[in-house]
Parts: structure tokens; sequence; C-alpha cells
């Protein structure tokens, strides 16, 4: 449904989305993570024919969007990160101008607004002004615009962006309804929201893809380089070093915790098993073991891991450890 | 078909805008108040100078009749060609600005619409109001046709107000022009009228015995076409000066509203 091919948006000097690529298959929903600044919105802008491409290609169902970009605008709902609403006009007024714009034909003109009301739950606001919605109306109205003239793809840009907890459990809830029906980007830099509404996960910094897989998969492939929790009996210093002495581990950070226990956060080489190597060299040693965990790493973890400055090595590695 | 009809949905939504806020009204009231008053004024002088004329004449024999035309309406055309100047950044400086401010630019830069379709519709919102406005106005010249014993030739009435029309749409479009280049509309406002009043003084420069330069730049000045309409003169290259400028503001706010996507 998307295809997006070496994708590059160069401002002057500063280049925000540096030769990205990715699909989107029919019926899926993506997500697209990255920190703020991170090039999401760029990227999104091209889709929905806002922004052209400095270079590379982007098709959506089919469409160029730089050679027939009413073709993609068709096809296309959008939903920018402040949902772009007319504070002066009535919900059903705004919705009736946006389905004229949309070529949504007279007749079903009527029917699609209260359909789309319906779906979006804003009915008891249908007559209101937009300026004297809430954040959580709006959003649902611009969620409603953006599915009016029921688009093949919907373009969400943080949908959740600014909502209380409640708004946005019912506005993931929305759009897992609309999975399926619509493929779907989102972005997000929250990160549970990807795991709780997307089948697959675009990781993005600096303009540059870093991973893309499915959540699961993610979290799995990576908890390799995850970390393992001990809890020892025992002075830190010696401890630590009986540790660090066990081949395949990486890191070691230690501090105390109550009843004079310590805790111990281990990281070890990705894919090898250090627990019972571990467990060994403690107890020979002298302490006490009283907890061996594994902790995986959470998408979040992940998320840090990929996305942080002065790890900016590693992750290009890993990337291509996990999209191969 | 789509074209005008996505043109009709950009010019509904501006009235919308237009009406739903003070604008429209204040517009309105300022221009119609403008236009009684200029009307009133003028009028009492008309009915002065007929007396004084109709005096001389039984003195010398022959009556004599002052035109309404001439004397009564010509003025006021002339002075509410000077209200255009304020009146139009009104109706313009918000035509983009506020959709660039709200963001909601991105709403219709993401419709299928083309841009021209967009800067068309708005123009059109606009000069639809302004529009309005004159025929409001010439309600009180109306009232010339019902009570005046000899009621003024419709011809330079007619032509008079295109002309005033013509001249509002040279200052709409550079108004549309100059909303799209900011996202405030105080400043696309006070641009504007800068901008106008730059135009309007190039006319100034009209004098039989200048240079060919002066001539030149006197000729872009737009009050210098508007002085053979408002005789009744309907001259083609008057109107196609006035259709040209229209044309190019509007070619300018297309171009400028394109390339911002590009440096966007």
């Amino acid at each position: 449904m998307i295809e997006v091919e070496n994708l590059t948006k160069r401002y002057g000097r500063h280049t925000a989305v540096d030769a990205v690529s990715f699909r989107v298959e029919k019926g899926e929903i993506l997500g697209f993570l990255g920190p703020n600044g991170a090039g999401k919105t760029t990227t999104m802008r091209i889709l929905t024919c806002y922004l052209p491409p400095s270079d590379g290609t982007a098709r959506v169902a089919g469409y160029d969007v730089f050679k027939s970009p009413l073709e993609v605008k068709r096809r296309v709902g959008y939903i920018p990160e402040t949902p772009p609403l007319y504070p002066d006009m009535s919900v059903t007024e705004f919705l009736g101008f946006c389905a004229k714009i949309k070529g949504v034909g007279k007749k079903e003109r009527r029917a699609k607004i209260d359909d789309v009301i319906a779906k979006t739950r804003v009915g008891d606001v249908r007559d209101t002004l937009i300026g004297k919605l809430s954040k959580g109306y709006r959003q649902r109205v611009g969620l409603a615009q953006a599915i009016l003239n029921n688009p093949d793809v919907l373009i969400l840009d943080e949908p959740t962006a600014g909502l209380d907890p409640k708004q946005i459990i019912e506005t993931r809830e929305l759009i897992k309804g609309l999975g399926g029906e619509h493929t779907i980007v989102l972005s997000t830099h929250i990160l549970p929201e990807v795991e709780m509404t997307c089948g697959r996960v675009v990781i993005i910094n600096k303009g540059r893809v870093v991973a893309e897989d499915t959540p699961q998969n993610l979290t799995r492939r990576l908890r390799g380089a995850g970390a393992l929790r001990l809890e020892v009996r025992g002075d830190e210093a010696s401890v630590s070093a009986a540790v660090r002495a066990v081949p395949g581990v990486l890191q070691v950070k230690a501090r105390a915790i109550p009843d004079g226990l310590l805790a111990l956060e281990v990281e070890a080489e990705a894919g090898r098993d250090v627990r019972a190597d571990l467990a060994h060299a403690v107890v020979t040693k002298g302490f006490a073991l009283l907890g061996l965990q594994q902790v995986g790493m959470s998408l979040e973890e992940i998320f840090l891991h990929l996305t942080t400055t002065d790890r900016a090595e590693e992750p290009a590695a890993s990337s291509t450890e996990v999209t191969a | 078909m789509t074209a005008l009809r996505n043109i009709a949905a950009i010019v509904e939504k501006e009235w919308r805008h237009y009406f739903g806020s003070p604008i429209a009204w204040v517009a309105l009231f300022v221009w119609t108040m403008l236009f009684g008053i200029f009307f009133y004024f003028a009028f009492t002088i008309f009915i002065e100078q007929s007396m004084r004329v109709s005096q001389q004449g039984m003195e010398f024999g022959g009556g004599m009749k002052l035109s309404l035309n001439e004397y009564l309406i010509r003025p006021i055309f002339h002075n509410m060609a000077v209200v255009v100047l304020f009146v139009a950044p009104m109706l313009t400086m918000r035509l983009f600005a506020e959709e660039k401010r709200q963001g909601t630019i991105e709403l219709l830069s993401t419709a299928p619409l083309t841009d021209a379709e967009i800067v068309i519709g708005k123009f059109l919102a606009a000069a639809a109001l302004y529009a309005l406005m004159i025929a409001s106005g010439l309600i009180n010249v109306g009232l010339l046709y019902l009570y005046a014993p000899s009621p003024p030739e419709w011809r330079p009435l007619v032509t008079g107000a295109l002309a005033l029309f013509l001249l509002g749409g040279c200052f709409l479009a550079m108004g549309t022009f100059v909303s799209t280049l900011t996202r405030n509309q105080i400043v696309a406002g006070i641009l504007s009228f800068c901008l106008f009043l730059g135009i309007w003084t190039l006319g100034w420069a009209e004098d039989p015995m200048a240079g060919p330069v002066m001539t030149a730049v006197a000729y872009l000045g737009v009050t210098t076409h508007m002085e053979d309409m408002v005789k009744g003169v309907l001259d083609l290259k008057d109107v196609v000066f006035y259709l040209t400028f229209i044309g190019f503001g509007l070619f300018l706010a297309h171009q400028s509203v394109e390339s911002q996507r590009w440096r966007a």
C-alpha cells in the first residue's frame, strides 16, 4: 500500500530525512517511532504530499506522491500533530466543508458525516463551535475529518499527544478498530502505544531507519543484550569483581539495597546465556545468591538503546542484525 | 467541474469566516456608512449648486440643469476609491495568514485541491463580499431613481461601479498575495495597506509634460484607469489593465503558496 524508497528531505544543509525506506502492506498498522525531531513528521508530510521529497520516491496506493499528488491525496486521510480545525465552525459545518473538498458526493454527504460522527463519538458536540471543544474532542474531530472519504491510507501524526489517559485509551481503541479496513501509519514517541496498537514498528532516529520489525520480535531479538538482575549478600567490590570475571559479561552495575544486600545489573553479550556461570561464580566465591532474574529489554530500553546519541555507532550495527 | 466545485467550497468556507467573525460586518458597516455620508454631503452641495445655477439661469433667461452623474455620483465614486484603500486589507489580510497560523493550511494542502483552486477560491470570496459592499452602497443612488425629477443616466453609473469593483479587485488580488507571505494577519494587513498606497501614488506621476518613464509609471497607477470609466466611457484597454493586474496578483499568490512548500 505504501512503498518508500530512499526518501530524503534536506532543508538547506540540514538533512531531516536521510534515505528512509520501508513498506506498509494493506490493512497493516505501522508504528513510526522516534524521538522528537527524528524526521517522523517530515516523512509523513511527504507521504501526504504536503512537502515534496528532495530525493527518493514514495508511492501510496500505487501513485507517486510527486508525480500524481491529487490521486494520492484522494486516497490518504491525514491528521497532523495539532489537528487542523477552524475554531469558528461547528463540528458539522467543518465536516461538511471537508466532505466537499474531499470530493464526497452531494447525495452521500449527510450519511457519511453522520457515519464518521458516530464512529468517532462526537455526536454530543456536533453543533458546538470547534473553538469551544476540549483537546480530546478536537483530536476526534480531526480523526473524523481524516476518515470522511473512506481513504485507503490513514496517516496519524502523534494522535494521542496531549490527551488524558482515558482519552488516550479511547483513541487507541478507535485506531485499532480502524485497522484492517484502512492501512494506518501512526507516529508516536510513546512506546506502550506502539506495543498495543501496531503490527510493525519502524524506529527512526536522526532521519535514518535504525530498526524495523514487529514489537515482539524487536523485544525478543534484543533480549540477548538484555540485563540480568542479581541479588547477592556480600561486599560490593569483591562481588563485582567475581561477577565481572565471568566470561561473556560486559558490564556490571552494583548498588546497595536494604537488608545489607546488593543488587547487580549485569549486561551480557548478545545471544550468550551466562546465568549458570554467574550463579556458579557467585556461590563458589562464598557469597549468598538470593536472586537471579532475567530482565527482558522493554521496547523502551530498545528504543533508548537505538536512539541515544552516545551510542551512535551501535544502533547501525544492531539494526543490520535486526532487519536481517 | 471538480475545479468549480472545489472553488465554490472554498468561497463558501471563506464567507462563513467573514460573517462568523466581525470582519464582514465591520467592513460592510464602514463602507455603507461612509458611502451614506459622502452621498449626503455631495447631495447637499449638489442642491445648493443647482439652486444657484437655476437662479443665475433665471437672470439670464435660459433654464440650466446640473447633471446628477457629473456632480453627485462621480465624486462619490472617487471618494469611495479612497475608502477601498483602507477596506481591502481588512478583507484579505486573514485569507492565508490565518490558515498558516492555525495550521489549517495543512488541511487544505493535503486535501485533493490544487493551489490554484485555493487561491482563486479565496480571492473570489473576498471579491464577492466587496461586490456586496458596492451593491449595498449603491442603494443610496437607487433612491435618486425614485425621487429625482430627472434621474441620473445609468451607463456612467454602471461603468463607475465596475471601475470601483475592478480597482478593488486589484487590491484584493495583491492583498491575497501579501497574506501568503506571513502567518500574522496584522502584518499582512499593514503590508498590504503600504503596498496599495504605493500603487496608488504611482498614478500621481501623471503629467502631460512628463517624459516616457513617468508616463509609464503613471500608467501602472491603478487610479488613472478609473477616470474614463467613471465618466461612462468603457475602454477595453482599461478593463484589460485591471484584469491583467488582478491576474498578476493571483499569479504571485499562487507562486508564493507553491514555493513555500519547497522551502518549508
